[in-house]
C-alpha cells in the first residue's frame, strides 16, 4: 500500500456518475486537490455525496486509485471516502466513545484538550458537535473527504481553524469535495469550482 | 366430565351484561359502542365456527384436515402482525416475514412437545394439536408484531444515527445492533412478565380452563407450565428470527440503509 502511494499518486475518479436526474457526472481529482461544489439547495449536492459514498443506490462507477467502488467491502470503502453530513448524530453517552482511535494533535488543532474524550454528548453544542464529528472521521484516515457544508454552524474563529486542518489535510495528499454556500470559503480552499445549474455539474471559475 | 353446561339462556345474560356496558359507553360517548357490539358479535361467530370445526377433527383425526386448519391459523396470525405495525415491510416481505419465522418457531416446537413430552398416538390428535399450536402462535404473533413494530420504528426514527455509524465504516449488523437488541427484548417482556405473574395476580386461561372442565389442579398446573416454556422458547426464537431477518431487509447488498422499503 504504502509502496503504491509512492509510485503513483492517487486519484480519485468519478465515472458517468449519476444520482436523482442529475446528468452523468465525470471528474477526475489528484492528490492534494480539492473540488467545491455549490448550487440551489434542492439540487442534489448532498445526494451527490451521499451516492460517492455508497450510502444511496445511484449510476456510474467512482473509482480510487482505479479500483471500482463496487469493488470494495462497504465498509472498506468508507473509510476511505469519508463523508462528514451536514447534521451530526451520536448514539453513546460519551464523545470519545465515538472514536475509532485516539487522534489528540488533530484535536488540539480544533480547540479542544484531550479530556474532550469524557465529555457528554448531550452537553456538547452544536457546533462542538460538527467539529467533534470532523475529528471522528479523520481519526480514521479517509484518503478522500466528502464535505457537507463543514462549518455552517461554526463561528469565524473555528470557521478558520476547520479551514486550517482541511488545508493541512489536502497538504499531506487527500482530496476533499467540498459542498458549500460560501464563495469566499471556496477561494480560501478550493482549486477547482463546480456548479449544478438545471441538471448538469458545469465547472466555473473560482 | 363434571362440566356444567351452559344454555343459551346463560349465554344471552352474559351478551346483556355486555350489551349495557355497550350502551353506557355509548351514553358516555367513548366511541366505542359499535366497536364493542362488533367485536362482541365476531367472537361469537368466530367461536362457533371454530368449535363446529374442532368437533368434526376431533371425530376424524385426519392429518391433512388438521394440517390445512393449522395453516389457515397461521396465515391469519401473519396478517395479524403486519396490520399491527405502524411502518411495515413493502410487498410480500411485510406478511412473509412475521409469517415464516412463526412458521418456523411455532410449528417445530408443537410438533416436537407433541411428538417427545405428550407422545399421543397418532402424535397429531387434534384434542393436543390445535390448542396447544393455537396458544403458541397466539403468543409468537404478539411477540413478533410489538418486536417488528419497534425495529421499524426506531430504524426510522434514528436513521441518521444508522447513516452516520455506516460512513465511519461500521458494518450494518453493528450499525442497527443496538435497535434490534431491543427490538427482541420488546417482543420476549410480555412472556416473562406473565411467567413472573403467574399464579399469583392470575390464574392463566388454560389452566383455569382444565380447572373448569374437572382436571385435578396439579394436573392442570403441569400442562400450564409447559404451555409457558413452550411459548416462552417459540416466542423467542420466533421474535429473534423475524428481527434478524428484518435488519438484514433494512439494508441492501452494498449495505445502505434502505428505509424505503419500510411504508407507512
Amino acid at each position: 500500500m504504502e509502496q503504491q502511494q509512492i509510485t503513483e499518486s492517487p486519484v480519485f475518479t468519478l465515472q458517468d456518475l449519476s444520482v436523482n436526474g442529475l446528468d452523468a457526472i465525470n471528474i477526475s481529482m489528484d492528490a492534494g486537490e480539492c473540488i467545491a461544489i455549490s448550487g440551489p439547495s434542492g439540487s442534489g449536492k448532498s445526494l451527490l455525496l451521499r451516492a460517492l459514498a455508497d450510502l444511496i443506490p445511484h449510476q456510474g462507477e467512482a473509482y480510487y486509485n482505479g479500483q471500482a467502488c463496487s469493488s470494495f467491502l462497504p465498509t472498506q470503502w468508507r473509510k476511505q471516502v469519508g463523508l462528514l453530513p451536514a447534521e451530526s448524530f451520536w448514539w453513546e453517552e460519551h464523545v470519545g466513545e465515538h472514536f475509532a482511535q485516539q487522534c489528540d494533535e488533530k484535536l488540539k488543532a480544533l480547540g479542544f484538550s484531550t479530556d474532550v474524550y469524557n465529555w457528554l454528548v448531550s452537553r456538547c453544542s452544536t457546533g462542538e458537535r460538527q467539529r467533534l464529528a470532523l475529528l471522528r472521521l479523520l481519526c480514521l484516515q479517509p484518503k478522500v473527504l466528502l464535505l457537507d457544508e463543514p462549518t455552517a454552524s461554526l463561528d469565524q474563529e473555528n470557521v478558520k481553524a476547520v479551514e486550517l486542518l482541511i488545508k493541512d489535510y489536502l497538504q499531506q495528499g487527500g482530496m476533499v469535495i467540498l459542498v458549500s454556500h460560501d464563495r469566499n470559503q471556496i477561494q480560501r480552499l478550493a482549486t477547482r469550482h463546480f456548479k449544478i445549474e438545471g441538471k448538469q455539474l458545469v465547472e466555473v471559475s473560482l | 366430565m363434571n362440566v356444567i353446561a351452559l344454555t343459551p339462556w346463560d349465554l344471552t345474560m352474559a351478551a346483556g351484561l355486555m350489551l349495557m356496558m355497550a350502551v353506557s359507553s355509548i351514553w358516555l360517548r367513548l366511541g366505542l359502542g359499535k366497536q364493542i357490539i362488533i367485536a362482541g358479535l365476531r367472537t361469537t361467530i368466530q367461536l362457533f365456527l371454530i368449535g363446529f370445526i374442532l368437533k368434526v377433527l376431533f371425530e376424524q383425526t385426519h392429518l391433512g384436515w388438521i394440517s390445512l386448519l393449522a395453516m389457515v391459523m397461521l396465515l391469519v396470525a401473519g396478517r395479524e402482525v403486519m396490520a399491527r405495525q405502524k411502518r411495515r415491510f413493502g410487498g410480500w416481505w411485510g406478511f412473509g416475514l412475521g409469517t415464516l419465522s412463526m412458521f418456523v418457531s411455532s410449528f417445530s416446537i408443537t410438533v416436537i412437545v407433541l411428538l417427545v413430552i405428550i407422545q399421543n398416538d397418532p402424535w397429531y390428535q387434534p384434542q393436543y394439536a390445535i390448542p396447544l399450536l393455537g396458544m403458541m402462535l397466539g403468543n409468537t404473533m404478539t411477540g413478533i408484531a410489538l418486536a417488528l413494530d419497534r425495529l421499524t420504528d426506531s430504524a426510522w426514527q434514528q436513521r441518521g444515527v444508522i447513516e452516520a455509524r455506516l460512513l465511519l465504516g461500521h458494518h450494518w449488523r453493528i450499525a442497527i445492533r443496538d435497535m434490534a437488541r431491543d427490538s427482541v427484548r420488546v417482543g420476549l417482556v410480555p412472556m416473562i412478565n406473565a411467567m413472573a405473574a403467574a399464579g399469583l395476580v392470575s390464574l392463566p386461561g388454560m389452566m383455569t380452563g382444565q380447572i373448569l372442565s374437572g382436571t385435578p389442579p396439579l394436573e392442570a398446573v403441569k400442562y400450564q407450565i409447559l404451555i409457558m416454556f413452550m411459548i416462552t422458547a417459540g416466542t423467542g426464537f420466533a421474535t429473534m428470527g423475524a428481527v434478524w431477518i428484518g435488519a438484514r431487509r433494512l439494508f441492501d447488498e452494498r449495505q445502505r440503509l434502505r428505509l424505503e422499503r419500510i411504508s407507512k
